[in-house]
């Protein structure tokens, strides 16, 4: 399965995707430039984290509209396979690939830490190698991952199983702390309709080997390489 | 024409930061503030636009790109031209 990690200036998790899907994960990887309209013939498009544009304007707002993303748009709507972790999450909500919006953490400061996140539904094409109720320790660093939808959006989101992840303490209970940025009912990562693209804040890529700490991103990244059975 | 837009988090999205502000005006005496709300400012200065124009480009323009309107609102006015 070929990998293509999308490039734009600010991004700086960029050489970590690319280092989980081609050197921890094996499989053929590629940059992709923002400013081109090719994607390569990859079979999956990553949007890495970090601080694309600098977050001017919003998180994720102006690389929105980066030439290459028309392509992403068009991908996405063909079924393609998309994930944005972190920044790239923050890409998807602004092109409303995803619904919803991030606002500032609830306590106002950048977190850069370890999560733990429990798996909410594990029937899709980045999970199915896992289970649901399974607990990961994956870590964090943003400024921006309150999300934040209307109710009438949050309960879609909800009664249709768009919620793959949800912030929780080490033993998988929802509370109030372990929701470290606020997000409304503990959300850390949720996948469209179709499912066929997935956002989370917390950086799978960056638990792929035990050297880093944690190995526990290998389900997503591993259930993205498999087919589903 | 220069035209000035105002973004700032709808009424139902909780504004920590305007919260924050809020409780250091507390802080510092200022008791009869009850609410802040912290947005942004844009100053556009737009060219050979009239104002039957304006009104047509301007709410495009905050509501494609300046405001995400999941979460903000805007309002705007002609300074000048």
């Amino acid at each position: 399965m070929k990998f293509g990690v999308v490039v734009f200036p600010g991004s700086n998790c960029d050489a970590d995707a690319y280092h989980a899907f081609k050197d921890a994960l094996g499989q053929p990887t590629t940059y992709l430039w923002h400013k081109d309209h090719d994607l390569r013939d990859v079979d999956c498009v990553v949007l890495p984290g970090g601080f694309s544009y600098g977050d001017y304007l919003r998180s994720g707002a102006i690389a929105r509209f980066s030439p290459l993303m028309q392509e992403v748009r068009e991908f996405a709507d063909k079924g393609g396979l998309v994930i944005g972790i972190c920044n790239g999450f923050q890409v998807l909500l602004e092109l409303n690939l995803l619904p919803g919006a991030m606002l500032r953490n609830k306590k106002l400061k950048f977190l850069c830490q370890y999560v733990t996140i429990r798996i909410e539904n594990d029937r899709t094409r980045f999970t199915h190698r896992g289970t649901k109720g399974r607990i990961l320790r994956i870590p964090i660093a943003h400024f921006d991952g309150n999300w934040y939808a209307p109710p009438e959006t949050l309960k879609e989101v909800e009664d249709g199983g768009q919620v793959v992840f949800r912030y929780c303490d080490p033993v998988g209970a929802l509370t109030e702390e372990s929701n470290v940025n606020g997000s409304l009912h503990s959300i850390a990562g949720l996948i469209n309709k179709r499912g066929n693209v997935l956002g989370l804040m917390p950086h799978p890529e960056r638990a792929v080997e035990s050297i880093l700490g944690s190995v526990d991103g290998l389900v997503v990244l591993q259930s993205m390489i498999e087919r589903m059975s | 024409m220069k035209v000035r837009i105002l973004v700032s988090l709808k009424d139902s999205v909780l504004d920590p930061q305007g919260q924050t502000v809020r409780n250091a005006l507390h802080t510092l005496g200022y008791s009869s503030v009850q609410d802040v709300r912290q947005g942004k400012v844009f100053e556009v200065d737009l060219s050979g636009v009239d104002k039957a124009e304006a009104e047509r480009l301007v709410p495009e323009i905050a509501g494609k790109v300046l405001a995400n309107m999941v979460i903000e609102k805007y309002s705007w006015q002609i300074l000048e031209g």
